[in-house]
């Protein structure tokens, strides 16, 4: 029995031999893909256990905290003013991970850039606490409330910026969202409320307006249009245009002379269906005061390149380099071959949309001169002790236009809040400077109201793009009755909180 | 006391002196990790501890002065790292606990020693102990059975519950090897031919299949998958080594694949381990059948070569990691030098145990020291090679390391006899053929010698030359 018995052991010890190899494969080859995955909650735990930083407004009303729980996850993330910052700051939740802020700036927040790392193991060492570094952001609590109370009700978006810093003022998207249920430690409670948010629609409370969606964005483009026009050289404030009711298709039957519009047999009609003027004639001025379709599709179809290129400078086609993530506004690439978009390009309709965040880019271009600020949520990182890390200073995306072009289209936007399609934003004692929008949908869609602005125009302080959505602005609704009145409400908070203007 | 057996004892006492620093500075450092401040908290355990061992070590030298000197060492070893092991997840609760048990076991052991002076004697009772085994293991059927962690493997008694397949094991391992013991010349001549093979005669196999039919029906129907396995392979092994006719080793794997299809078509519970041990990390299954064995990977693959170091990781995420998941704790928080050092420690154990069997002077004793040693080395491998998802999981104790009373009792009981074994082995002179005089003397009623032989026992096998 003794051979048996040496020949069972030599099976035993391979079978341990093997349960060696196995437990090299696991513990030392294999580890880190194992160790990694999302399932093993041991990175997750360690994350939870550092006092993240706060989030605060920038006259210091606190947006996002920690507060500790007994559970397996120490710290649980706390956002005292609900939805009223949700597309701003985000959410950090342990089914979701991060977004927004709490996703661009997650280093910061948890601590773990170089310098905090250092900072950690002094911390580690004296018994202190691992701790984030706090936020301050470039919102004004004041603002930021003022705009979601204006569109209350209604869906669409209000961002307002300070031109020359680019710091964001008021940036609110409606419908919002509770990002604390997203925040909660218990998760099942945490999917539940996420798949009450419609989360793969794109109208999604989820989703920022403001910053990730693109619409049409109708006559308030003919600011871009007018400054491209004016960039071309071959324009000026004074040029003079036919004006007809509509530009008829040049195969059709029209007067000889009148402008008319090729490789189509569709009218392109003012949005009135009459003339913009009684003479017959009229200026650049005044087609921009009284917003003439017509004299701007001619100018699409004629300064299509220069239009391009202005577009991207402003930022089109490209996201916006921002603190949070942003879809790209479009301008569309159309060939000669298909003349009736340019003309469309023009007036801010086809295939141009843009963000509100892009229109209030471009008000602020027009404000500061012709060159496009950074814009900025995160006005300064402050570690735990107080201590300013990161004081960011503006920065500047580039020129889209010169000066001249942007002190005059600023003159010509004045004009058309004094006597033009904008007079709802006037402001008494302030030069305001906007342009309204009432951007066609689907046929038989209510249109998208428009508004951006800027004010004061000598030294403009605020820039605004408002709009209010087809679905909420009603049949009858243009952006000066709809938008306007909403800018200005917001121009005027901001001249009641602010030592500047 | 020789000097040779003086020599064994001292070396057991400082190996066991040795091993009693490890585990009791491994407790000490959980504590220190947990709450530095309350050290002391930790000293009465490790006292206990160390006493019941230094207990267990004085019967050793006084009943079982020849054993082999390592095995109680290698025990304490094992034992004091799954103590360290434990009272990490639950210092006040399941920690407490094993140290009673601990010291229980031991008592048991020392118990065993006294009492069972020459492992002959059960040989005699092999039917008994084959029927209690029988009886042990379908108890949790009856009414004091309880269901724990979904399986109905425990039976309450006032407030203690227990497993009583864990002592079942034993009882049955000594029944087969006293049956092969007598029988393995008639079980190795096959006198019959069925469809061409040679079988040995059914009235020498019966009663075999029917005690080893019965036992892992019941623990299949108990869901008890573990000891089925195990039961499975300690009995085709010890028949191995009885008839060392590999014909029965390779019907038996036959019979094995056959069982394990049938099992797998017909339930659930066998389909979903290999579902799990196939694919741990798939979405599907990662938050429920398989969320404890992905658990014990994470444990493992995070503790590296080194560890996180005792205390430091999070071995607490494994669900009821205590029991058969013990050793991944050690493999997060002691890194794959604890799990080797742990695998070498089984290892050297399996080779004493093995020791003893070839040492062993009679038939019944090489049979008995290899099935008792079979136990130990099959569950490590078996749970082991669960754990670490070598094969599929069937739950088991790991021996001395897992939670557990019973299991901590039975493998006491083991080791006793397997010293008691080593201990006869070298002290005893050659006794030849001793065991078949004795079994053959009761059962075939031949007066000469068995009565005799088997009253002086007590000398024969404590006494010195």
């Amino acid at each position: 029995m003794s051979s048996q018995i040496r020949k069972v052991g030599i099976g035993l010890l391979i079978a341990f031999a093997a349960l060696f190899l196995q437990l090299n494969y696991i513990q030392i080859w294999a580890a880190e893909d194992i160790a990694s995955n999302p399932n093993n909650i041991r990175a997750l735990i360690a994350e939870y256990s550092v006092k993240r930083g706060d989030i605060e407004t920038y006259d210091g009303k606190l947006v996002a905290t920690t507060r500790a729980t007994p559970g397996r996850y120490k710290y649980e993330r706390v956002y005292p003013e609900g939805e009223l910052y949700a597309h701003i700051v985000g959410y950090k939740s342990l089914v979701y991970g991060e977004t927004r802020l709490e996703a661009s700036f997650d280093e910061e927040l948890q601590g773990k850039t170089a310098v905090q790392s250092m900072q950690d193991l002094e911390d580690t060492l004296s018994g202190g606490e691992e701790q984030g570094d706090d936020l301050r952001l470039t919102i004004h609590s004041k603002l930021q409330e003022t705009a979601r109370d204006l569109l209350a009700g209604r869906d669409g978006a209000i961002v307002a910026l300070n031109p020359q810093s680019g710091e964001v003022r008021a940036m609110w998207s409606n419908p919002s969202y509770d990002p604390n249920p997203l925040a909660s430690h218990d998760t099942k409670e945490v999917r539940r409320y996420r798949q009450t948010l419609d989360p793969n629609s794109r109208t999604s409370p989820l989703i920022s307006r403001a910053t990730s969606r693109s619409f049409a964005p109708g006559s308030t483009f003919k600011v871009v249009t007018t400054a491209a026009a004016l960039e071309s050289g071959r324009y000026d404030a004074q040029s003079t245009f036919p004006d007809p009711a509509a530009l008829l298709p040049c195969e059709g039957p029209r007067s000889p002379g009148d402008p008319c519009i090729p490789q189509t047999d569709q009218d392109l009609t003012n949005f009135t269906r009459t003339a913009c003027t009684g003479g017959g004639q009229i200026d650049l001025f005044t087609a921009l005061e009284v917003s003439c379709d017509t004299t701007y599709a001619m100018l699409g179809m004629d300064v299509y390149e220069e239009l391009r290129s202005v577009s991207e400078a402003l930022g089109f086609n490209e996201p916006i380099p921002f603190d949070v993530g942003t879809e790209a506004s479009t301008f569309p690439d159309v060939g000669d071959d298909n003349i009736p978009f340019r003309a469309f390009a023009g007036i801010g309709q086809g295939d141009v949309s843009a963000t509100p965040l892009q229109m209030a880019l471009v008000a602020a271009t027009i404000a500061n001169d012709g060159v496009v600020p950074r814009p900025r949520l995160v006005r300064q990182v402050i570690d735990p002790s107080g201590g300013i890390v990161e004081p960011f200073s503006p920065e500047m995306l580039g020129r889209a236009m010169s000066d001249e072009t942007a002190a005059r289209v600023n003159e010509m936007m004045q004009a058309v809040v004094v006597s033009g399609t904008g007079t709802s934003a006037q402001i008494p004692g302030v030069a305001v400077a906007g342009k309204t929008g009432t951007a066609q949908t689907v046929p038989g869609e209510s249109p998208h109201a428009w508004f951006i602005a800027f004010a004061p125009a000598e030294d403009p302080q605020l820039a605004v793009a408002v709009i209010v959505e087809s679905s909420s602005a009603g049949s009858e609704a243009t952006g000066g009755a709809v938008a306007a009145p909403l800018a200005k409400q917001i121009l005027e908070m901001d001249r009641a909180i602010s030592t500047a203007w | 006391m020789s000097a040779q057996a003086a020599v064994r004892r001292n070396r057991e006492l400082s190996l066991l002196v040795l091993a009693l620093i490890v585990g009791g500075g491994a407790l000490a450092l959980v504590q220190l990790a947990r709450n530095a401040d309350k050290i002391a908290v930790t000293t009465p355990l490790i006292v206990i501890v160390a006493l019941a061992y230094v207990g267990a070590h004085v019967v050793t030298r006084r009943f079982a002065k020849q054993a082999d000197p390592l095995v109680l060492p290698l025990v304490a070893g094992l034992n004091a790292i799954g103590l360290a092991a434990i009272y990490r997840l639950s210092p006040r609760g399941f920690g407490a606990t094993q140290v009673t048990w601990t010291a229980l076991g031991l008592a048991c052991f020392a118990g065993t020693l006294i009492l069972v002076r020459d492992y002959r004697v059960l040989a005699r009772y092999k039917y008994i102990l084959g029927f209690a085994g029988i009886a042990l293991l379908l108890l949790p059927m009856t009414p004091v059975g309880a269901v724990v962690n979904g399986a109905r493997l425990w039976v309450k008694v006032g407030g203690f519950q227990f497993q009583p397949a864990e002592l079942s094991k034993i009882c049955l391992v000594v029944f087969f090897a006293a049956y092969l013991a007598e029988r393995k010349e008639l079980l190795a001549i096959a006198t019959k031919r069925i469809a061409g093979f040679h079988v040995p005669d059914f009235k020498h196999f019966g009663p075999l299949l029917v005690m080893w039919g019965v036992s892992l029906a019941v623990m299949f129907y108990e869901r008890d998958l573990g000891s089925s396995l195990l039961f499975f392979s300690i009995f085709l092994l010890m028949l191995y080594v009885a008839t060392s006719r590999v014909v029965y080793t390779a019907f038996g794997a036959l019979l094995f694949v056959g069982g394990a299809f049938v099992g797998y078509q017909a339930f659930a519970h066998v389909q979903s381990r290999v579902q799990v041990w196939l694919d741990v990390f798939d979405p599907d299954l990662i938050q429920g059948p398989s969320y404890q064995l992905a658990q014990s990977l994470f444990a493992l693959a995070t503790g590296g070569m080194f560890g996180t170091g005792l205390g430091q990781g999070r071995p607490d995420l494994i669900p009821v990691a205590e029991t058969d998941f013990i050793f991944a704790v050690v493999g997060e928080e002691l890194g794959l030098m604890g799990t080797v050092a742990v695998l070498l420690t089984f290892l050297l154990l399996v080779g004493r145990g093995l020791r003893a069997a070839l040492q062993a002077r009679d038939d019944f004793g090489q049979l008995l020291a290899a099935g008792l040693t079979f136990i130990l080395g099959l569950q490590t491998i078996i749970i082991l090679g669960g754990v670490t998802r070598l094969m599929p999981l069937t739950g088991i104790t790991l021996p001395f390391m897992s939670y557990g009373g019973s299991s901590i009792l039975s493998n006491f009981v083991l080791v006793a006899l397997l010293i008691r074994i080593s201990d006869q082995a070298t002290a005893a002179p050659p006794p030849a053929h001793t065991a078949e005089i004795l079994i053959g003397g009761r059962l075939g009623g031949t007066p000469e010698g068995s009565g005799g032989r088997l009253g002086g026992t007590p000398e024969g096998s404590g006494g010195t030359p």
